[in-house]
Formats: structure tokens, C-alpha cells, sequence
């Protein structure tokens, strides 16, 4: 990406972020969020985020790689469930990385 | 700054210190994932500040690495940031009678910890003298954490080998921040619908395939939301 792109992204995007802080304190501060709007709201998280985490973990080189050899898909599986028990965003992010080098450390020795 | 207004603001950056634990680490791994996305140093230490958002610049980082459109970009980091609408409007109470001055420089200081933290503490002592200094203090802690930690992690990203794959750790913070948005029949439909959408329309020029399949996502879990009603 070229440089005034980034610097595109940069100042929009931070424009927007703060704007959408600003809203409600002082924009439209006098008014109460429609019920519906507080519905929609709640549902970006989970759909944004799986949106950016599922491609992550199946998509290999391109094409959907359902299988054991796919390491991602396997350290993100077993990193959904530390993150379920644990709840803590630092633990998930540790243990998914430690599984995944100690999966591609061991599998090429077993796998040949 | 008087001793009362002092004393509310060390109180607020004393509240936050916990949390500091959790936000280094984070903002290390963001500079570092930055740089190795190829974004050129000065530009992914400024997002910080600029942004000063992580989850939204973890997204943008993951989309620039994928060649992704900047408009597809920008879009992208105001979606993921919606959610500080419902922190301002939640907020927005005990904000009531400060300057527009002080909510102008406090609403940049909005973040999901400085919020959550503060918003707490707020409802628990509906009272608190000097709120505003309060959060400021709290806001300026985290403020000046983020950006220490993301600079120490755009300078040592350079030297970080690419078979260490630390791009994964992209993935992994939306994963561990996916689980506790699901809550319900409604939140795991979007979540479901978004993913495997994304997956199927990852074919799509520009990376627009993420901002359609969460788009699709919400209108799902919506629909559920309103059906099950």
C-alpha cells in the first residue's frame, strides 16, 4: 500500500473512530438510543470479529484446508477453547502461539 | 490543578494500573505485527494515537497485510469501532455538566478499558467528586501506555523473524475477544453467519468480502434477535 493511503486510513480512520466517541457525550447528547440501534450494536462484536478469525484459520494458500495438517486451524481450535475456560484475551494469545511452534516443531518429525 | 482535583486524578491512573498488565504485552505485539505487515514504522507508531483503538488497528493491520482497498480499511476500523457508540451513550451521564472542552479531550480518552473501568467506579460511587479528572487520569494512564509499548514494538518488529509467524497472533486476539461477545442465540448467529461468510466470499476483490459477511452476519443475528422476540 502506497504511502498516502496509509496516511488516508490513518487520518479517517481515527476521524471516524473519535466521532463515534464523541456521539452520545456531546453530540447527540440530548437524545436516548433508539432501542433497535442498541439491538444492532451488540451483534457488530461477534460478527466482525468471527468475520476476521475464520478466514484466518481455514483458508490456506487460497482454498479451505479442513484437515489435521492444517496447524492454524488446529492451534485456533484448541486456543477458542483456552479462551472459553480462561476468558482472558493475554493467556489465549500465549498459549495459541506456544501450540502452534510446538505443532510446527513436532509434525514434520512425525509427518514425513 | 488543585489538591482535591489532584488527588482524584491520581486516584483514576491508580484505579487503571491493574489493567496496564494486560494493555503492554498487547501493544507490543501490535507494533510488531504492524511493521511485519509491512507498514513503514512511522505510520504504525502514529495509528496509535490517531486511532487509538487496538482492536480496530489489529483489523486494519490484518487488512493492509491483504492488500485490501484503504476505503475497505477505513470502513473497517469504523465498523469494529461501533461499539464506542454504546460506551458514549453509557458514559455520556456522567459526563452531564462538564465543558465542552473537557468532553471534547475526554471522549479521545474513550476506550473499551478506560470505559469499562471507569463506568464502574462511576456507578458504584454516583457521587465522585471531580469525575472529570478522574477519568482523566485513568484515560491519560492508558493513553501514555499504548503508546510506549507500541513504539517499543514497532522498533523491535523489524527483528523479529517471519518464521516465528507472529501474524497469528492477529487472529488469535479476535478469537479471544470473539468469545465473550457471544452471549446468546442472536450474538452466536452473527457470529456464525460472519465467519463462514467471510470464508465463502473471501474471493472477493479488496478484502470487501469481510465488511459483506459481517454486514450479513448482524442482519442474521438480527433477524433472530427480532423472531425470537
Amino acid at each position: 500500500m502506497d504511502s498516502l493511503n496509509l496516511w488516508l486510513i490513518l487520518i479517517l480512520g481515527g476521524l471516524g473512530t473519535y466521532l463515534l466517541r464523541l456521539s452520545f457525550i456531546l453530540i447527540f447528547q440530548h437524545f436516548k438510543m433508539p432501542d433497535f440501534m442498541e439491538r444492532i450494536l451488540r451483534l457488530v462484536p461477534p460478527a466482525v470479529f468471527s468475520a476476521i478469525v475464520l478466514p484466518e484459520l481455514l483458508v490456506c494458500d487460497g482454498s479451505v484446508q479442513f484437515s489435521v495438517t492444517n496447524l492454524r486451524l488446529i492451534a485456533g481450535l484448541l486456543a477458542a477453547v483456552i479462551a472459553l475456560k480462561t476468558r482472558n484475551v493475554l493467556v489465549t494469545i500465549a498459549s495459541g502461539m506456544v501450540i502452534l511452534w510446538l505443532l510446527q516443531y513436532l509434525v514434520p518429525i512425525f509427518i514425513r | 490543578m488543585n489538591t482535591s482535583t489532584r488527588s482524584q486524578f491520581l486516584r483514576g491512573v491508580r484505579d487503571l494500573l491493574p489493567i496496564l498488565l494486560g494493555v503492554m504485552p498487547f501493544g507490543l505485539i501490535y507494533g510488531i505485527a504492524a511493521v511485519n505487515a509491512g507498514i513503514p514504522p512511522l505510520q504504525a507508531f502514529l495509528m496509535s494515537s490517531v486511532v487509538f483503538s487496538g482492536s480496530a488497528q489489529f483489523a486494519a493491520t490484518q487488512l493492509i497485510a491483504n492488500g485490501a482497498l484503504a476505503t475497505v480499511v477505513i470502513f473497517s476500523i469504523i465498523v469494529v469501532n461501533l461499539r464506542h457508540v454504546m460506551y458514549s451513550a453509557t458514559i455520556s451521564p456522567h459526563f452531564k455538566g462538564m465543558t465542552i472542552g473537557w468532553k471534547t479531550f475526554l471522549s479521545y480518552l474513550l476506550t473499551d478499558e478506560a470505559f469499562a473501568m471507569t463506568v464502574t467506579r462511576f456507578n458504584e460511587e454516583p457521587e465522585m467528586p471531580h469525575k472529570n479528572w478522574y477519568f482523566l487520569g485513568a484515560g491519560m494512564a492508558l493513553w501514555v501506555t499504548w503508546q510506549a509499548s507500541t513504539a517499543v514494538g514497532v522498533f523491535a518488529g523489524g527483528q523479529v523473524p517471519a518464521n516465528w509467524s507472529l501474524d497469528f497472533t492477529i487472529a488469535l486476539t479476535f478469537l479471544a475477544l470473539s468469545v465473550p461477545s457471544i452471549r446468546d442465540r442472536s450474538t452466536a448467529v452473527a457470529a456464525v453467519v460472519g465467519g463462514v461468510a467471510a470464508v465463502l466470499l473471501r474471493g472477493m476483490p479488496f478484502q470487501l468480502g469481510l465488511v459483506t459477511a459481517a454486514i450479513l452476519g448482524i442482519a442474521a443475528g438480527y433477524g433472530v434477535d427480532r423472531w425470537t422476540r
